[in-house]
């Protein structure tokens, strides 16, 4: 092989890797981008409901040997009801609260959740059982890339159309979107905001589940998987800027890339090089690439 | 949020003059350190955690900065102290101790004049992502920091060139709380001077402080350099006392502990960051070993309490006891 | 007489609304000046844009002469333009006092003071003390600003912006939630007001504008209506019907 070649094999492997890596950080971080642009709520907790999908994929493949699909179904559902009941029950009460109050709240929310992790899971990782047609290769172009890789890629895209669609076209994303800009108006217009933010939390709280269960093989379900990830997700949520959609998903492949690409070739930065682009990006631009400046 | 406690004692008409109460947590100390000969080391990490909770209220309870990277400033110091003493040939403890205030101080100016810029959300993630990639430098230039095995061979020579560090702590335990006292009566001042009253007043109002023409910005970094200075000589003290550093000092785990000792303890009133270090760390010996889920469990429900019905912390609880036995 | 403030060709607008458009205002020294209009006119927004809380998208500021368009907040308060909020904006856990003291501590160069206990400060106490009085709220001085009615909030809103000795002074309708025998204190104290210290006031109650203005500024949809002597505005067909009309429901 020539250098050139071998250049470009390790930019298609770091490409390929980078992006599924954001496309599991977009599928968790979006939700939380939605709820600091439009409850402004500071949750720290975000990655307890990715860290909760993920154990729930485990137990559904490793308990229950319920289908990939399903399980992911189960994943989104059982969290996006258990996070109704969160919502209603706590957050709500801390919405036009300080954000000292609301961060303290979130990682009291932490504390208790990675204690019940523990508990339940111990200190190992969940083991998760993938099905055999998402194992092993696939060969395109004469390169050949990780099955499981590809299916959350195109899975991550989907999910991106999908939220794309359902913000832009349908009247509750219509809602959504006055939310966002402007809470006093929306609820003016009589928008039943209360609904809407539970509705939208859940939501929310239900892709969280959703990217935590599809990168458990990346990011392993862990008792302090909330905590581990946790600058991460703020990364990709401040610099994609609050309450925008494609913000994140930019943002997540922007991050993603890096991430691998530094790892790949500037192993001895580590994660050096990702926390000073962030810096730098927030000093240009401190509402992020896409928020709205107020 | 904490009100009462503090307009009695700072501000333009309040009373500067020390009150019996204010001297409670020195004499616990002293007795203590009598009372409690074997415990001594766990002695000190109190009162270190205290050194470092009172930087942390500084920008948290008085300035409203909401950070969960004030391990940057401890781990600042504790390192820069221990370079001094494995790598120079100074090995005074006093002369350690201000090289490392002086190195946290300046971290935290300049971090500060980035962080401060922004508000809200990104300010708290700019504050973890500093912490983060102090600590991956740490962990990047092991050659110098020693790396996972952690830095040792630090040289501290005896206090004052007379009081030599002992095996049984009482030396260290002692110049802690020596540090601690200064700095206590340092933020003291600090909080009932002027400047103070602007940082209260910032942290209720920025808007309005910035319409009666205050430097809003500058004050918020000159607070957070204090603040990080401190933090500095909290970190130089946990190096001198166990002549070794580790790469924990930076981590996320102290940067939020100290927050949820601070909180416990009740914000922006000087003597809860006395109490919720003592009360964490004593319950934390006693419980994490044995029962780390319980001790999560009981961290997480305690914060989830405080938020919800005593924002004033222990602090806040005592003195609404106090006042209603006052008054019969 | 001289110019004190003035706006030249002043614009801004937020996405596609107009919310400046073109004012062109000039403040002598001593001006006892109302600024009126229906809600939404813009009338807080220039406010805004004459203390440097927002940057305009065009035209210019000018304080003495001089352009200070680029001039951050602070640094127009130093040079004497002080003002007041439409809704209060107070420090909820400081007391009236201390709310006082801030804005004279920062006046008179001490804020940065880090080490004499504030209360040390006789001549600030003083001096605030001496504020309150004059607005009739002495007793209050060491109460919390969260305990206090909002119509004695509004005073100890003036109260601020006094503090700071300003030259030129705005308000933004002051009298808005006092009870009407305040408001009649609120005038009584600015017409014990040096009569060199230049005044805008936002007002919608007419009485009060009637009282206090020798000069009136309608603003409707950003833009200047008409400016004029009080009776002339007054008498004025068009200001009658976009704004007293409206005013009548508001
Ligand atoms: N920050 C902002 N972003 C977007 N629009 C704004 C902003 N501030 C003001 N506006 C809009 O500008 C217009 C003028 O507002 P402004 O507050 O200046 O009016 P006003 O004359 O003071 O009204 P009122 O009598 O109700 O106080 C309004 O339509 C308002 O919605
Ligand atoms: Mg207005």
């Amino acid at each position: 092989m020539n250098p050139v070649s071998d250049l470009a094999a390790s930019l298609i492997s770091i490409g390929f890797y980078g992006i599924s890596y954001a496309m599991i950080l977009y599928v968790i971080s979006v939700g939380l981008s939605i709820t600091m642009g439009m409850m402004g709520f500071v949750n720290l907790a975000h990655g307890v409901f990715a860290m909760a999908g993920g154990f729930v994929l485990s137990i559904c493949l490793a308990r229950y040997g319920i289908p990939f699909p399903l399980a992911l179904a189960a994943a989104f559902l059982s969290v996006s009801v258990a996070s109704v009941a969160l919502e209603r029950g706590l957050y709500a009460r801390f919405y036009g609260a300080g954000e000292l109050t609301q961060v303290l709240f979130s990682i009291g929310l932490i504390y208790v959740a990675i204690a019940l992790a523990r508990l339940e899971f111990g200190t190992q990782a969940a083991p998760i059982m993938l099905p055999d047609y998402l194992k092993g290769q696939v060969k395109i172009l004469g390169h050949d890339f990780p099955t499981y890789r590809l299916f959350v890629i195109v899975f991550g895209f989907a999910i991106a159309f999908a939220l794309w669609i359902a913000i832009e076209k349908t009247r509750f994303g219509a809602f959504v979107r006055a939310a966002v800009d402007n809470r006093a108006m929306a609820q003016s217009i009589g928008i039943d905001t209360r609904r809407l933010f539970t509705l939208t939390f859940a939501l929310g709280s239900g892709m969280a589940a959703l990217g935590g269960a599809l990168g458990a093989d990346v990011l392993a379900p862990q008792w302090n998987y909330p905590l581990e990830h946790l600058v991460y997700f703020l990364i990709v949520v401040s610099v994609g800027g609050f309450g925008s959609l494609h913000g994140p998903f930019v943002a997540a492949l922007l991050i993603g890339i890096a991430d691998t690409l530094g790892k790949y070739w500037f192993p001895e930065f580590g994660a050096f090089l990702i926390y000073a682009a962030t810096i730098g990006l927030l000093l240009w631009r401190p509402h992020g690439l896409f928020g709205a400046c107020s | 949020m904490t009100a009462e406690a503090r307009s009695a004692q700072a501000g333009y008409a309040g009373a500067t003059r020390y009150r019996w109460y204010e001297a409670v947590p020195f004499i616990v100390a002293i007795g203590f350190y009598f009372a409690m000969p074997d415990y001594l080391s766990l002695g000190s990490r109190i009162l270190i955690f205290v050194l470092f909770a009172l930087s942390l209220d500084l920008v948290l309870g008085f300035g409203g900065i909401v950070t969960l990277g004030h391990s940057a400033f401890l781990g600042t110091g504790a390192y820069v102290a221990g370079f001094i003493g494995a790598y120079s040939p100074v090995s005074d403890p006093i002369i350690q101790l201000l090289g490392a205030v002086l190195a946290a101080g300046l971290v935290g100016f300049l971090t500060g004049c980035i962080i401060l810029r922004t508000k809200g959300l990104t300010v708290i993630m700019l504050t973890l992502a500093f912490a983060a990639i102090l600590l991956e430098l740490a962990n990047k230039a092991s050659a110098i920091t020693g790396g996972t095995d952690g830095l040792s061979g630090i040289q501290v020579a005896p206090i004052f060139g007379r009081f030599e560090f002992d095996l049984y702590g009482q030396t260290g335990y002692l110049y802690c709380l020596g540090v601690l006292l200064v700095a206590w009566y340092l933020v003291r001042r600090l909080v009932h001077s002027p400047f103070g009253t602007s940082l209260t007043g910032i942290r209720d109002n920025a808007s309005r402080m910035h319409a009666i023409g205050a430097p809003v910005y500058w004050r918020l970094v000159a607070a957070y350099s204090i603040s990080a200075a401190i933090a500095g000589a909290a970190g130089a003290l946990l190096t001198q006392i166990n002549q070794l550093v580790g790469l924990d000092v930076l981590g996320f785990e102290p940067s939020g502990e100290v927050v949820v000792m601070l909180i416990l303890g009740g914000v922006g009133q000087i003597y809860g960051a006395f109490l919720g270090p003592a009360v964490f760390l004593v319950l934390q010996d006693a419980l994490a070993k044995q029962f780390p889920e319980f001790w999560y469990l009981g961290i997480g429900i305690g914060l989830l309490f405080v938020v919800w019905y005593a924002p004033t912390g222990l602090i806040g609880l005592i003195s609404r006891v106090a006042r209603r036995w006052g008054r019969p | 007489m001289s110019v004190v403030l003035e706006t030249l060709n002043l614009q801004r607008s937020f996405g596609a609304l107009m919310v400046t458009d073109n004012v062109s205002l000039s403040i002598p020294v001593g001006a006892r000046h109302a600024l009126i209009g229906p809600n939404g006119a813009g009338k807080t927004t220039l406010i805004n844009l004459l203390t440097g809380v927002l940057s305009p998208s065009g035209g210019s500021v000018r304080l003495d002469g001089e352009d200070i368009t680029g001039v951050g907040q602070a640094a127009r308060v130093k040079r004497g333009i002080a003002r007041t909020f439409q809704i209060n904006s107070l420090f909820r856990n400081l007391t009236v006092l201390d709310t006082i003291a801030l804005a004279v501590a920062e006046r008179s160069g001490i804020g940065w003071s880090i080490w004499r206990p504030a209360n040390s400060y006789r001549s600030v106490r003083d001096e605030c003390m001496e504020i309150l009085t004059r607005l009739g709220i002495a007793d209050e001085a060491l109460r919390q600003i969260s305990e206090l009615a909002y119509g004695k909030q509004r005073l100890v809103e003036i109260a601020v912006a006094l503090g700071l000795r300003p030259r030129v002074l705005l308000l933004d309708e002051p009298a808005a939630g006092v009870p009407s025998m305040e408001s009649g204190r609120i005038l009584e104290v600015l017409a014990e007001l040096p009569s060199d210290i230049a005044i805008l006031m936002i007002e919608h109650d007419m009485d009060l504008v009637a009282r206090f203005a020798n000069r009136i500024t309608v603003l409707v949809a950003g833009a200047v209506l008409t400016e004029g002597a009080p009776l002339e505005v007054m008498a004025d067909e068009r200001v009658r019907s976009v704004y007293l009309g409206e005013a009548l429901h508001g």
